[in-house]
């Protein structure tokens, strides 16, 4: 359920918010957000309402959090390590 | 390219050392099978979408139980909407409710019997449409409280004399109870919907993890956040720590959004009430208070189902497994209608009626077969 | 069962091909020279043995709400529908088309003019012209606007086939897919999307005549990927022809900003329309050269080798995602705009 996607906010005017989405922009209700958003942001959009502000910097985050998760198998299995360490250099590009 | 930060949530090297880390965890678990449940269909869809299963091990168990809102909307609250339709009144709904079977037909057959409906991508459409006519518009609403939401803030944001809602709108938390407490369930950690939990905080599961004994991890949706899930949930699970771990910090916090439940909460209570296949849920449904009556189709107009008293359900669903798929004791695999008398274009089951149905999914996407290749 | 006509019998996928099957080419009699193709075949069109040629014929009715949109119109649809289902069949000298229009009363005679100017337009691109028509006025109300059906005659030394996949072949799709469907569905649905979402609707006989030029024999099965998608034409082709078909995910090509507008609303861009592209089941020593050929072609320039052949799960379409294998299923009825 719950069709969230995750846009950049280019503009925010009242209650509403432009938002790209790789390319192509849509408005989004910003009613219920409970954080103020600005452009730059990145928000979570449910039916044309933004549910969450994602701070640009959460991304980097969640990729720091599964690494952490890897490592502390590590300290159980010190077989994982490489695999930790691939996780790590994994390529950017898109697939 | 401006979402490109999240393209690293979807790199297939990336997954492999997280999939690695679940064929461990799964073989110091010792069980076989070791199973956990996750409680949302667009886990399953992305899951199925990017053939996660073909990563998961063999003795991995990742059911799906009754995550889909529009599986679960119950056929009364079909037969509502069509029959408002059949009458003449014009409905606005989500793409997802179109094709829902009801007692004798869907909201697409009542279309091409001559009613107005309108595929709307958001409830704000909705609200347009009934503002550029003076002719009532109901919107039928489905989905989660996530979804439902987005309906309170259209109530809340005066709409139109002419526009009502019918809500079938479901909240989560209780069912978990309910799967949690069938006889023969195996589930030894449950995966939380992120979005869910992103309105109402990680918090709403630490009753649950005390009362059942059994872990709860709140996890994202792109191909990674879900792995790495599942990597939790097995720690969890190998400790025989009973805990809510959230993996979702981008979006979930532990109060949730507090705005966006105020307005929740505002224009819905809680209600008992029937999910297809499932069980009575109490406080599982969404109705409007009694402030918003104005806006209910159910108190606005005397909604006419004698005509369906004729119809008796199909002797096929006597054999239907959908309650044993949902509560994770049976699988699409095991029933003898999936993919012969139960289809997604001649669905018997809740489970087959919605693109995020398991029997849908697994009928769509092949469920786990063996389809070649390296991995 | 319903015993009435739905939308989705309409919509490219399973219903239609069972609609199409047990209507019309059931008990239909069918008497076509030794060697020719006809309506059981339910390929892009026929093909009538003519002395050493063949005469490939193919009709085809369009409607879409609204006429006019990103990329093009109603009558460039019209156009191209035809010229590229008969490019289809390997048919890229055409002979002529005709142009049926049914016009509502009050129509605008502007908007008329502006239709007919682009299906000229789109025929002296195609290399083709408009030999005859009809035209016919129904009361308001009792038709939407405008409907135009169309028909196309071709020659051909050679007949390409849509069940003409050997395993081992690979899979060539001639350009970026979703283009044409996901741009009409962002009016259509009133998403408010805006951004560089536009139509590919085009002409391909030329870059078809291009490629069986050039390449002629290695090409065993062509079909262009319309209505339901990628999915749907691929599902149609590995039915006829007897094999599977597994698709790369990371190598199809598809612009951003369809990816992003098809993740929005939920719908795979393998079931979206496509209307100026081919996909080519081509001999696997040859894809390189095909590619490269059709990489020339302006229409042609994102070509892509996308998937391959095989001999197992006869007409079944699986997807390799990169993380895993899954199959893509048919389509069920129109893809609709997703919540959940």
């Amino acid at each position: 359920m719950c069709l969230g996607v995750p846009g950049r906010v280019i503009a925010v005017e009242g209650d509403v918010a432009t938002v790209d989405f790789w390319g192509v922009r849509k408005t989004v209700r910003l009613d219920v957000v409970d954080e103020p958003v600005a452009p730059g942001d990145y928000v979570l959009n449910h039916v044309g309402f933004a549910i969450r502000r994602i701070p640009a910097s959460d991304i980097q985050a969640t990729l720091a959090l599964y690494e952490e998760l890897l490592a502390a198998e590590d300290e159980r299995d010190p077989m994982a390590a490489d695999v930790a360490g691939e996780l790590r250099g994994g390529g950017g590009g898109r697939p | 390219m401006t979402t490109s930060a999240f393209v690293p949530l979807r790199d297939p090297r990336r997954a492999r050392a997280l999939a690695e880390a679940l064929s461990r965890l799964t073989s110091r678990i010792g069980r076989d099978p070791v199973s956990v449940m996750h409680v949302c269909g667009s886990h399953e869809q992305a899951i199925a979408r990017y053939g996660l299963r073909a990563t998961f091990p063999r003795a991995l168990d990742v059911i799906m139980g009754p995550g889909c809102p529009v599986c679960v909307t119950d056929l009364p609250e079909v037969d509502e909407a069509v029959a408002l339709a059949s009458s003449g009144v014009r409905i606005a709904t989500y793409g997802d409710m179109l094709r829902v079977p009801g007692t004798a037909s869907s909201l697409a057959e009542a279309q091409a019997e001559g009613a107005t409906i309108d595929v709307v991508y958001s409830v704000s459409q909705a609200v347009e449409l009934a503002r550029t006519s003076s002719e009532p518009l109901v919107f039928f609403a489905s989905g989660f409280e996530t979804t439902a939401v987005a309906t309170a803030a259209a109530l809340l944001g005066e709409p139109p004399d002419n526009f009502s809602v019918l809500s079938a709108h479901k909240y989560i938390p209780p069912v978990m109870e309910i799967v949690a407490e069938m006889p023969g369930n195996r589930v030894e950690g449950f995966l939380a919907a992120g979005h869910a939990a992103t309105i109402t905080g990680w918090g709403v599961f630490e009753p649950f993890v005390v009362r059942h004994g059994i872990p709860v991890v709140v996890a994202g949706f792109e191909p990674l956040d879900i792995l790495a899930g599942l990597v939790r949930l097995l720690e969890l699970v190998l400790e025989g720590r009973a805990e809510v771990s959230n993996m979702y910090p981008r979006c979930v916090t532990h109060e949730g959004n507090r705005r966006a439940q105020d307005t929740l909460w505002r224009v819905f209570r809680p209600a008992g009430g029937n999910w297809r296949g499932i069980a009575h849920v109490p406080s599982g449904n969404l109705r409007l208070r009694d402030e918003f009556a104005h806006a209910d189709a159910r108190r606005r107009f005397s909604i006419d189902l004698t005509s369906l008293w004729g119809h008796a359900p199909s002797p096929l669903v006597a054999q239907c497994l959908c309650g044993e798929i949902m509560a994770g004791t049976a699988s699409p695999a095991g029933c003898a209608l999936f993919g012969r008398a139960c289809t997604p274009d001649a669905p018997v089951g809740a489970c087959m009626v919605s693109s995020e149905g398991t029997c849908h999914i697994w009928h769509q996407y092949g469920g786990r077969p063996f389809l070649g290749g390296d991995s | 069962m319903s015993d009435r006509i739905l939308l989705k019998h309409g919509a490219g996928g399973r219903a239609m091909r069972a609609l199409i099957e047990q209507t019309f080419v059931q008990g239909a009699p069918g008497e076509l020279p030794p060697g020719s193709v006809g309506l059981d075949a339910m390929d892009d069109g026929a093909a009538v043995r003519l002395g050493d040629r063949w005469l490939v014929v193919t009709a085809d009715s369009h409607v879409v709400s609204p006429l006019f949109f990103p990329g093009g119109d109603i009558g460039r649809l019209a156009v191209s529908g035809t010229v590229n289902d008969l490019a289809m069949m390997g048919a890229t000298e055409v002979v002529g088309l005709t142009c049926a229009v049914i016009v509502e009363e009050g129509f605008s005679r502007d908007t008329l003019e502006r239709v007919v100017q682009s299906m000229r337009a789109a025929s002296r691109e195609a290399r083709a012209s408009i030999v005859t028509g009809d035209t016919k006025v129904m009361g308001r109300g009792e038709i939407d606007g405008l409907v135009i059906s169309t028909a196309g005659v071709a020659l051909t030394d050679r007949v390409v086939r849509d069940a003409g996949l050997h395993p081992g072949d690979r899979i060539v799709v001639t350009g970026t897919i979703g283009d044409h469907g996901m741009a009409v569905m962002s009016l259509r649905h009133d998403l408010g999307l805006e951004g560089d979402l536009a139509s590919d609707v085009a002409p391909i006989g030329q870059l078809v005549a291009l490629v069986l030029g050039r390449h002629g024999d290695a090409v065993h099965a062509m079909k262009d990927p319309t209505r339901g998608g990628v999915a749907s034409a691929l599902h149609e082709m590995a039915g006829k022809s007897g094999v599977g078909v597994v698709l790369d995910e990371a190598s199809l090509p598809v612009r951003d900003e369809v990816r992003a507008a098809a993740e929005l609303v939920g719908i795979d861009p393998l079931y979206i329309a496509n209307e100026g592209k081919a996909i080519l089941g081509v001999r696997a020593d040859a894809v390189d050269a095909v590619v490269a050929t059709l990489r020339e072609h302006p229409l042609g320039r994102r070509a892509a080798a996308i998937g391959t052949c095989v001999v197992e799960r006869q007409g079944t379409l699986v997807l390799d995602t990169g993380f895993g294998r899954r199959l893509v299923a048919e389509l069920e009825g129109e893809p609709l705009p997703r919540i959940c």
